[in-house]
């Protein structure tokens, strides 16, 4: 692992998530650099999901602290988020945009360039070529997660979050993640939750979370 | 000077919802409908298609415009956040667009549909109900300042119901007593436009529909980050 560049690092201390009063963990400690990549995995409810909720800000941790050191700045997952790129079950789609309109809305949201040719090649990128005005509607589920992979990655951001990043998948379009996870390791860092094993093959750490649920 | 990026997001979000709407028209038709409906059936009794030619008073126009149009704007504007939550295309805004100019995107869109539907049942009441605006300077900054008003509780309470179950009627429920105020200044304006009223005795109900108006945006941009991030 190349840690040359510390530019960009995530770390997160003491964190500790309850849900009423179930604690789903509870002193998790680590840190993640650029180029690094991360599986967080446990059983169902262990709350994989819920720690990249807790990374991008969706949800805030009972105790502990999240930060991320960036370009010389300290940024907490709200502040971040700008330059996160999240894909995960939930996150839904217009049913009534197609691909194009979904990134040229946020591209407008985000304050990016109106770049009609890289949103085609992103599109393409994903696999989606030749459906760029199709809407949503029309779209089966591993369509609609090649787009969520569009939209994550249309700011090019350093912080790439997966929720099950291949459960809608075949073959193909696990590759396809295979080739984004190692391309995200040249300017940031990814973390994946996932209890699929070939997924998490492609990590170099594994966070396992789930023991506090269990007592 | 570059236009500033918050802006740009607002009007992408409003934009978008605008898009939305016209491809599903759920809010444009629900209000039209409605809107039709009291008109007609109003028009019925009160109006020169009645079988009674009762004595209409301004008061009495001026309650029933209020009504079909917070009833109208009840059963439309709602929707801009429940549909976002319960498709769960919220997550999607949350990830990507400031708060604030989430509020403001779906702010103008409910503005604009909100005067469309008060141009709609301004021009029912005056056709089918032979209603002449004496005034029409006051009528018409008593319907912008009444519909900017409404707009804004619409929306801010929208974005409170969107997080709770029993989504409908809760939204009733809780705009009924932060509405009311506002429709009963409205009510006596829209009489004092309709009747010939001056603007000098329009003049106090016109500063507390203002005043509200003002308190009424000032609540919702100092909350609205706090329960959309909630």
């Amino acid at each position: 692992m190349n840690r040359t560049d510390a530019a960009l690092q995530l770390s997160w201390q003491a964190l500790a998530k309850t849900y009423s009063t179930r604690p789903v963990y509870d002193q998790l400690a680590g840190e993640l650099h650029r180029g690094e990549v991360l599986a967080v995995r446990g059983p169902n409810g262990a709350g994989k999901s819920t720690f990249l909720r807790l990374l991008c800000g969706l949800e805030r941790p009972t105790a502990g602290t999240i930060a991320y050191q960036w370009q010389g700045q300290t940024y907490n997952p709200n502040t971040m988020r700008p330059w996160i790129g999240f894909v995960g079950p939930d996150v839904a789609l217009y049913r009534e945009l197609s691909a194009l309109e979904h990134l040229q809305f946020l591209a407008k949201a985000r304050g990016l360039a109106a770049d009609q040719a890289y949103w085609r090649e992103l599109l393409a990128q994903v696999g989606l070529a030749g459906r760029e005005h199709e809407r949503v509607a029309h779209f089966s589920s591993g369509m609609a997660l090649r787009l969520k992979y569009a939209i994550a990655l249309l700011a090019k951001p350093p912080i790439l979050l997966l929720d099950e990043p291949t459960a809608m998948f075949d073959e193909h379009g696990r590759q396809l993640v295979a080739q984004l996870v190692e391309q995200q390791r040249q300017h940031g860092l990814t973390v994946l939750a996932t209890n699929d094993e070939r997924d998490a093959a492609w990590a170099d750490l594994v966070l396992t979370v789930g023991a506090a649920a269990r007592g | 000077m570059a236009k500033p990026v918050f802006w740009q997001a607002a009007w992408a979000v409003a934009y978008k919802d605008l898009q939305i709407e016209l491809r599903t028209r759920y809010a444009l038709n629900a209000m039209a409908l409605f809107a039709v409906t009291t008109a007609v059936m109003v028009s019925f009794r009160l109006g020169p298609l009645g079988l009674s030619r009762d004595p209409r008073s301004a008061a009495t126009l001026a309650v029933l415009l209020w009504i079909a149009i917070f009833f109208a704007a009840m059963n439309g504007l709602s929707r801009t956040f429940v549909r976002e939550e319960e498709a769960h295309t919220a997550t999607l805004l949350r990830l990507n667009v400031p708060a604030l100019a989430v509020y403001l995107g779906k702010l103008g869109v409910n503005l604009l549909i909100l005067a469309l539907l008060e141009t709609l049942v301004t021009l029912l009441f005056i056709g089918l109900l032979n209603v002449t605006i004496a005034n029409v300077g006051l009528f018409l900054v008593t319907l912008s300042l009444g519909g900017l008003a409404l707009a804004g509780a619409t929306t801010i309470l929208a974005t409170l119901v969107a997080k709770a179950d029993g989504k409908g009627s809760l939204f009733t429920i809780l705009a009924f007593p932060l509405v009311l105020p506002l429709l009963i200044i409205a009510v006596e304006t829209t009489e004092l436009a309709l009747s010939g009223g001056t603007w000098a005795a329009a003049g106090s109900g016109l500063q507390l529909l203002a005043a509200y108006t003002i308190a009424e945006h000032v609540a919702a941009l100092w909350l609205f980050e706090r329960v959309w991030e909630a």
